[in-house]
């Protein structure tokens, strides 16, 4: 089992706001933090689950709240809302990952899951500027915690 | 006359997104229509001036559940352009990693997304509560599936270690041998969830299909061969477009696959079965007659049960390859790009997928034909909803409904690679 808390951020990043997670990933990376990128195959997170004991993963949600919105959730405790987090197009996205692997017994000793509101899921590379602003904050608020 | 009518806005346990619509008048099926909204992607256009040996990584792009046979029918297409012949080492490799999409596609569709159907749940989650042992299984093999690819290709999603002429690293062997105690164990355990998928209350159902698949002399195809019918057409890859077109229509962002006489034709699990059941390994072959699989299967609800007599064969088959497995050295053949049109077709899990290429003398894409599998099925795919719903209007609304959907995941349509995103409607009177 790997020592320390492992960031995931979800998402495309060639669909805008859809890649606030790797985003993210990104900056936790360059400051030291233990993350990685996760672009598809929801149902391989599972395997992931298997090895680490604490995860936060961070993905965009389309919930139709405004931009930039930020929503967090202990995973172990509260089991996720499936619309907030059901944007793969390949039918198994996060949140039928995290609720397959609490129904088998495969979670993680910690799990939270942070969803940012993306407002812009069009092709093409970069966030808009509510979403980018609140990661901006999120990597901070991540960092701080260690 | 009374008038009934059945919305569903959005397909679910499909890859990708599109609708049914579907309208039945006094007890007759007056409208069926698959409908893919998704917009067109213009991999084809944006092809036009790139290099031709990024025609793999660019068209892998397409979906994410087989990009290894966007990979491998590119390549192919682009070696036969530049007259490059690969290694027997290069092309057992090829063959490795194809399995791996293999067993991870179908199991993926098979207990995760159309298992549900018969077992009348409403997804995979539901399954876990009832079978969790089935759902830990599938994701087990699924696992072996996408490791095979990560070994091989860098990765298990969009494989980033092949190239036009081979592979840019050879996997070390001790990579591949730490592989075969999980293959052993995937054979067995793919035989049992085909055994216990053939326990399911199939519906009543057949149809004289044309079946189109690869046919090979020595292998059940994966990865190459030539392009043969039920009908008897026996063809080289080059000569597809000659007997195969593609048609536009209205209600569907994906081009319509039809023979050129205008008939619609199957590709995918039955079609390999029909026309290759004799190339299959004589343990899966046992498998299939334990299921009650008939020789040629024409019921398309048994699908499933094919794609997992598959998933066994595909094990099987990489287990061969990594136990006779010798690193290519080198990894790739050399390149000399030349002025010249080359065509590639390998069996995507959905079924086959053909590439051309018309490449100039600088080695850049002047044109490119891209033909993948559920755009092929889509006539089909409605032949059958309207032979079912014809069969099924006892059902209420609910029953049908379920029904008809059952009948568009017999398919594992990828949407995404028919062009990408499917919603239902069933009107009725």
């Amino acid at each position: 089992m790997a020592e320390g808390r492992l960031h995931v951020g979800i998402g495309n990043p060639l669909r805008r706001d859809d890649g606030v997670g790797p985003w993210i990933a990104q900056q936790l990376n360059e400051t030291g933090q233990r993350a990685r990128i996760w672009q598809t195959d929801g149902a391989g997170l599972i395997d992931l689950f298997d090895t680490e004991a604490a995860l936060v993963l961070i993905d965009a949600t389309r919930s139709g709240a405004p931009a930039g919105t930020l929503t967090r959730f202990d995973a172990i405790a509260t089991p996720l809302p499936r619309p907030l987090f059901h944007n793969s197009t390949h039918e198994f996205g996060l949140a039928e990952a995290v609720e397959l692997a609490r129904r088998l017994g495969r979670l993680p000793a910690r799990l939270e899951v942070i969803g940012i509101e993306g407002v812009d899921f069009t092709p093409g590379k970069g966030l808009s500027e509510a979403v980018r602003e609140t990661a901006a904050r999120l990597v901070t608020a991540l960092g701080e915690v260690g | 006359m009374t008038e009934r009518k059945i919305t569903v806005n959005a397909l679910a346990r499909v890859e990708g997104e599109g609708a049914l619509n579907v309208r039945i008048r006094g007890g007759e099926v007056e409208i069926v229509e698959f409908r893919i909204f998704e917009p067109p992607r213009f991999f084809e256009g944006l092809l036009q001036g790139r290099d031709a040996t990024e025609a793999p990584d660019i068209t892998s792009r397409i979906c994410g559940i087989c990009p290894v046979a966007y990979i491998t029918s590119a390549s192919q297409a682009v070696e036969q352009a530049w007259g490059v012949e690969i290694t027997p080492e290069i092309a057992a490799l090829r063959r490795l990693m194809y399995c791996g999409e293999w067993i991870q596609s179908h199991v993926l569709h098979a207990a995760m997304l159309h298992a549900p159907d018969f077992l009348g749940l409403h997804d995979v989650i539901a399954i876990s509560e009832v079978d969790p042992e089935l759902v830990t299984t599938a994701l087990r093999l699924k696992k072996l599936g996408n490791d095979l690819m990560e070994v091989i290709g860098g990765r298990a999603v969009h494989p980033i270690n092949t190239r036009v002429g081979g592979f840019f690293k050879a996997p070390d062997s001790a990579e591949i041998v730490a592989l075969l105690p999980e293959l052993e164990w995937g054979i067995a355990a793919a035989r049992e969830m085909a055994l216990r998928f053939a326990r399911f209350d199939f519906p009543e159902d057949a149809c004289d299909y044309i079946f189109v698949a690869l046919v090979h002399p020595e292998h059940y195809p994966i990865e190459t061969g030539r392009i043969a019918t039920s009908t008897g057409l026996d063809i080289a890859v080059d000569a597809f477009h000659a007997h195969f077109m593609e048609e536009q229509v209205a209600r569907s962002m994906a081009l319509h696959g039809r023979m050129r006489n205008g008939s619609a034709y199957l590709v995918g699990p039955l079609a390999r079965y029909a026309l290759n059941r004799a190339r299959l390994s004589d343990t899966a072959k046992q498998t299939a007659k334990d299921c009650g699989l008939n020789e040629v299967e024409c019921n398309p609800f048994k699908s499933i049960l094919v794609r997992m007599v598959e998933v066994q064969y595909a094990c099987e088959e990489a287990l061969r390859l990594a136990r006779a497995y010798v690193p290519p050295d080198p990894p790739s053949v050399p390149l000399t790009p030349r002025a010249g049109t080359g065509q590639g077709c390998s069996e995507a899990p959905r079924g086959i997928c053909h590439h051309r290429y018309e490449i100039d003398e600088a080695g850049q894409i002047v044109t490119a034909t891209i033909v993948p599998p559920t755009s092929q099925n889509q006539p089909q795919i409605e032949a059958d909803l309207e032979r079912v719903i014809r069969a099924s209007l006892a059902l209420d609304d609910a029953a049908l409904q379920w029904r008809c959907e059952q009948v568009i995941r017999n398919y594992d349509p990828c949407i995404s690679c028919a062009t990408h995103f499917l919603k239902l409607s069933v009107e009725r009177g």
